[in-house]
């Protein structure tokens, strides 16, 4: 047992971190998500990453992947979370990417993995309907073949970003006659298809992250449909057992604890930096002491996955532990801010022609909204009763 | 011992529930708060005319001759409808420091116009750097000739841009944090040298910075003992969280029983999620944590009048346990309604946010633990 890295991992570490510092874009800043990122700001890494051939390093070597070891990705992403860089977004990445390359024809992996890979092409995810959340496979939307097309009708509901899409993976039902998950598709959609509307949905922080999109007479080539009609549940599963993989987090997390230390050495409590009060720094400790049993499972299942196991159901222990950490960081931020955690910095200033000015320190303007926004993560991804739920299912076996 | 309202509490409280459920429904609610005034002036006029705003004064004040119990029974109603009228820095509040530290002449300028609905107060305390110390204060009062003048920032001061008088501490004497040296002064907020920033916060209600340069103030202005003021701020701030206790008990019976509600209501596997064990013990829990606020809630209601420390005592006790519960039934209120808890048309996501802010509010967990701990 060792949990140092090996000199080459040292040497890979240099030559990513180095290469971050000179190519990651300086007016993009040290930021994370913002409400007002444009969709060129969202893509700029992920543009830069591609023309190296760094966009997409879990894919297998042949189709753009990097061919790191699960090691050097975890270097990977611990150095990006670094210096705050804003990662390719998942959904084409690490969702339908991998979808194409392994049940894909060959002129759907042509037609798509290029653009998926360079940033140039957006993608959504069309899973949840209002009446199918956790209970996916419950989902209603339909799509009735008419010749060389599919005619979709439905709503799909929590498609995040999907006002940049310009490409959407959809589960729709093909077979409405069979068992609930044994007549549904994986189809790939053009969202400038006639047809297709998305609206956006207003969150409790003030954004607008996620849309409803309403699919009506939308006429899709069969050519659309990845691997075997009525066969899209298998895919569907696994793409959220990939999802789930990369949910953890740690990364980005221990950034936001290193940031969180920041906070708390800079707001006063008692006439003394908060970070000396002894009952906020315990909180902090814990957060940390959490945050390395997670690091060390996380590696621990990497490690496994290097020796050629594929992520298994523990990855469903990764997704609960690492969202109740992104949670319980985000609130002690909050906690730390103290009384500006109250003032809002979003839309509704507009409206009202206040909040010209934001007030109080830089790092308080968005401790609420973030807060509020990351409720989201232990419902998303197949919320956290789900994963026990699996987790009771596959290991424990009851 | 008894645990019963008397026959006029309970008409207060009918009759803030009528009026809550009839004319501050969800909608109303919505465009008031994202309306350029942020508040219903007109909702205000009404809890004048139903006597609300002068329930906690004595009769000879010109008020009802109410009491802590009363103010509950309001905080209560209001914190099911989340509303954002500017009660506790009015009446309780400001209300307060004139009950329990002004002069007959200040009584006399100002409870008048609290009753009737005229004059609106907010409390500026609050100081960037002051965290959750109510002596910690770098805003000023110098003496100049029988007046003082006042210099300094203080933050997130609720209510501030409806108000038209506000309540501020500022340091008369001895050092940052000492606690002798700290008055309480009351000025009219159109009072020259006094600035304000306002803006709108993430719980839907409004809130300013409020700067102060060089205003000068009469000796008039001084409520209380110069330099004395801190016992006041702390009796008057331990009726304030009282209050805000009952708002947040309110406020989670309702976010409480919309979450059972949802779970009857949404099905998913076929069946209604309410029908999972795993739900129904955690709807247990939130209901657990509800009736607990309330106890701690009422001891500190009942406690107001004690002596000092057992008032202290239950105050502190109230604010860490109905914190406590607060943050339980918001977070599992919003993650058992799912994706629909973390938008902002299903009102529990509201609910969940004010419960959320209430923690920061005169002393959060932490801070009440410490003083509960320090009083033995």
């Amino acid at each position: 047992m060792n949990l140092e890295f090996t000199p080459e991992e040292q040497a890979f570490r240099d030559e990513v971190r180095t290469f971050i510092a000179e190519n990651h874009p300086k007016e993009l800043g040290d930021f994370g998500m913002r409400e007002d990122m444009t969709r060129e700001e969202m893509v700029a890494w992920h543009k830069i990453l591609g023309a190296k051939g760094w966009s997409v390093p879990a894919w297998p070597v042949e189709y753009g992947g990097t061919g790191w070891t699960p090691t050097q990705r975890y270097i990977w992403s611990e150095e990006n979370a670094r210096a705050n860089t804003f990662m390719p977004l998942p959904f084409g990445v690490s969702m339908v990417g991998p979808v194409i390359y392994t049940f894909g024809n060959e002129e759907q992996k042509a037609r798509h993995l290029p653009g998926i890979r360079s940033g140039e092409v957006w993608w959504c995810q069309g899973y949840s309907e209002p009446g199918a959340g956790s209970d996916l496979a419950s989902l209603k939307t339909t799509a009735v073949r008419d010749g060389d097309h599919y005619v979709i009708n439905g709503q799909k509901t929590w498609t995040t970003l999907a006002q940049h899409a310009d490409w959407g993976f959809f589960l729709c039902r093909t077979d409405p006659t069979a068992k609930a998950q044994e007549g549904i598709s994986f189809i790939l959609i053009d969202m400038k298809t006639p047809g297709v509307e998305v609206k956006p949905i207003k969150l409790l922080d003030g954004g607008y992250e996620v849309n409803e999109t309403w699919l009506t007479d939308v006429r899709v080539p069969v050519e659309n449909l990845v691997g075997v009609e009525n066969k899209g549940w298998t895919y569907a599963k696994f793409l959220l057992a990939h999802e789930r993989s990369g949910i953890a987090g740690v990364a980005r997390s221990k950034r936001g604890v290193e940031k969180l230390r920041e906070i708390a050495a800079n707001e006063t409590a008692y006439g003394e930096p908060l970070i000396k009060d002894f009952d906020f720094a315990k909180k902090v400790s814990q957060l940390e002491i959490d945050l390395a049993a997670l690091e060390i499972t996380e590696l621990r299942t990497l490690a496994g996955e290097q020796a050629g196991k594929g992520p298994g159901p523990e990855s469903s222990i990764l997704k609960i532990k690492g969202t109740e950490i992104q949670q319980r960081l985000t609130e002690l931020t909050l906690e730390a801010v103290g009384t500006y955690g109250a003032p809002y910095y979003g839309s509704i200033a507009n409206d009202t022609g206040t909040n010209e000015y934001a007030v109080g320190p830089d790092y308080a303007q968005h401790a609420a909204a973030t807060y509020f926004n990351m409720r989201k993560t232990s419902i998303y991804g197949g919320s956290n009763e789900i994963q026990r739920n699996i987790i009771t299912k596959m290991i424990l076996g009851l | 011992m008894d645990f019963n309202f008397t026959e006029e509490q309970d008409m207060v409280r009918d009759g803030l529930s009528r009026l809550v459920r009839e004319q501050y429904d969800w909608e109303t609610r919505r465009k008031a708060i994202a309306s350029g005034a942020g508040w219903r002036p007109e909702v205000w006029a009404q809890l004048a005319e139903l006597g609300i705003l002068g329930m906690p004064f004595s009769e000879a004040d010109g008020g009802f001759g109410g009491g802590a119990v009363d103010a509950m029974v309001i905080m209560e109603e209001f914190g099911k409808g989340l509303v954002v009228e500017p009660f506790v820095p009015t009446v309780v509040c400001a209300g307060g420091f004139l009950k329990h530290g002004g002069t007959a002449a200040q009584k006399e300028e100002h409870i008048g116009g609290i009753v009737a609905g005229s004059a609106v107060f907010a409390f500026a305390y609050a100081e960037p750097k002051g965290r959750f110390d109510y002596a910690d204060l770098e805003t000023t009062a110098k003496k100049d000739g029988s007046g003082y003048v006042l210099n300094g920032h203080k933050a997130v001061v609720i209510g501030a841009p409806w108000a038209s008088h506000l309540i501020v501490t500022a340091r008369t004497g001895g050092e940052r944090r000492d606690r002798s040296g700290v008055s309480v002064f009351v000025v009219a907020k159109d009072t020259a040298g006094i600035t304000t920033r306002d803006y709108v916060t993430v719980d839907g209600r409004r809130a300013a910075e409020v700067y102060f340069e060089n205003v000068s103030v009469g000796a008039d202005a001084l409520i209380g003992a110069e330099g004395e003021g801190l016992a006041l701020i702390e009796l008057v701030t331990d009726e304030a969280i009282a209050a805000l206790c009952a708002e947040a008990c309110g406020a989670m019976k309702v976010a409480h029983a919309m979450t059972v509600e949802y779970s009857r209501q949404r099905k998913q596997f076929g069946v209604p999620i309410g029908s999972f064990q795993v739900l129904q013990h955690r709807m247990v829990d939130m209901y657990t944590a509800y009736e607990t606020a309330v106890s701690l809630t009422y001891l500190a209601t009942m406690r107001l009048g004690s002596d000092e420390r057992t008032r202290k005592q239950a105050v502190s006790a109230a604010k860490v346990g109905v914190g406590q519960s607060a943050r339980l039934i918001g977070q599992e209120a919003v993650q058992i309604h799912g994706g629909n808890g973390v938008t902002d048309e299903y009102a529990i996501g509201h609910y969940f946010k004010r419960l959320t802010i209430f923690d920061s509010e005169f002393g959060n967990v932490d801070h009440h633990m410490k003083r509960h701990v320090a009083l033995g």
